[in-house]
């Protein structure tokens, strides 16, 4: 299937890709930082579940 | 006297057990909202009369706009909780929230302009509705700035809440700009007396993009929210870890932190 976006197709594809890649990399970061403190976390207190 | 609901579900431990059986579900769904919005947007909206496919950008900028002002409104709740009450809760969710609200005003800044440029021949103007939503963006980086800039999270907590509140100013003039002056940017088309302006066909596709983001913002808020309570416990256990080694005591660091709430700045 193919879309026919007409002569702004760029703007609107661009919209979508900057969107795109600006929740991909709020969503990584966020579990990148969750990451970071689980284990800081289980350094500091080894027993500790999660 | 029981405890009641709202005091018990702000508890720091009390929120972690709650928001971590919570966060999966909010997740799948928002995913699933998000994937119908997008078929929507896509497939069963047509073109405008005037803007053609163009208009198809207006299913992320204006979820993204709304998501820019109601992170910020929900900080602004927030700043008052830790002002007034000093909830450790409040300080947490206000830290959690200003990366997520900056980055949505961020996109609709972008959208905006790509929007912009086929339909009023410009990228940007210094509209009023566009400058106050370029100020958001501005006020967003300041506060998470000042964050960073203070070792004490305490500190922080107050003089963000501060400053968070005099930013609370720039919303009404946000909603109002197009208002009162004249702009280029279009009156209010959603909520305003007498309805929408906006046709069904394209209004109900935009209301579900809407609710997918508002959930998928308060999913990652709430995600957010877990990670800044490990990271004050974390950064409590090391203040303890240090001042242990600092004094020779024998007190090991699991016994140190066990007792700790969770969510509680040294």
């Amino acid at each position: 299937m193919t879309f026919d976006l007409g002569s702004h197709g760029g703007f609107i594809l661009a919209s979508y890709a900057f969107t795109a890649l600006v929740m991909a990399a709020l969503v990584l970061n966020a579990i990148r930082d969750r990451r970071a403190q689980r284990r800081a976390l289980a350094q500091l207190q080894p027993e500790d579940r999660r | 006297m029981s405890t009641p609901l709202w005091t018990r579900l702000s508890n720091p431990s009390h929120f972690m057990r709650w928001s971590g059986t919570l966060v999966p579900w909010l997740a799948a769904i928002s995913t699933a909202i998000l994937a119908l919005g997008l078929y929507l947007s896509w497939f069963v909206a047509p073109p405008d009369y005037q803007q053609g496919e163009t208009v198809r950008i207006m299913f992320i900028h204006v979820p993204a706009a709304w998501l820019g002002v109601f992170f910020y409104a929900s900080m602004s709740l927030s700043a008052i909780g830790t002002l007034v009450w000093r909830h450790p809760l409040a300080d947490v969710a206000q830290r959690a929230a200003a990366p997520i609200g900056a980055s949505f005003t961020l996109i609709c800044l972008v959208t905006g302009s790509l929007w912009g440029k086929p339909m009023w021949g410009t990228y940007w103007v210094w509209d009023a509705r566009l400058t106050s939503m370029l100020i958001l963006f501005l006020i967003y980086c300041g506060i998470i700035a000042l964050w960073r800039t203070m070792e004490d999270p305490n500190r922080a907590a107050r003089s963000v809440a501060i400053l968070t509140l005099v930013g609370a100013i720039n919303l009404p003039i946000i909603k109002f700009s197009v208002n009162w002056w004249s702009t280029l940017h279009q009156p209010a088309s959603i909520l305003r007396m007498g309805g929408s302006t906006i046709d069904p066909s394209m209004l109900y596709p935009l209301l579900v993009m809407i609710g997918a983001a508002t959930l998928g913002g308060t999913t990652l808020h709430l995600y957010a929210m877990r990670t800044e309570i490990m990271r004050r416990r974390v950064r409590t256990l090391t203040i303890r870890e240090a001042e242990r080694l600092d004094a020779g005591s024998t007190v090991t660091t699991s016994d140190a932190g066990r007792d700790l709430p969770l969510g509680q700045a040294v």
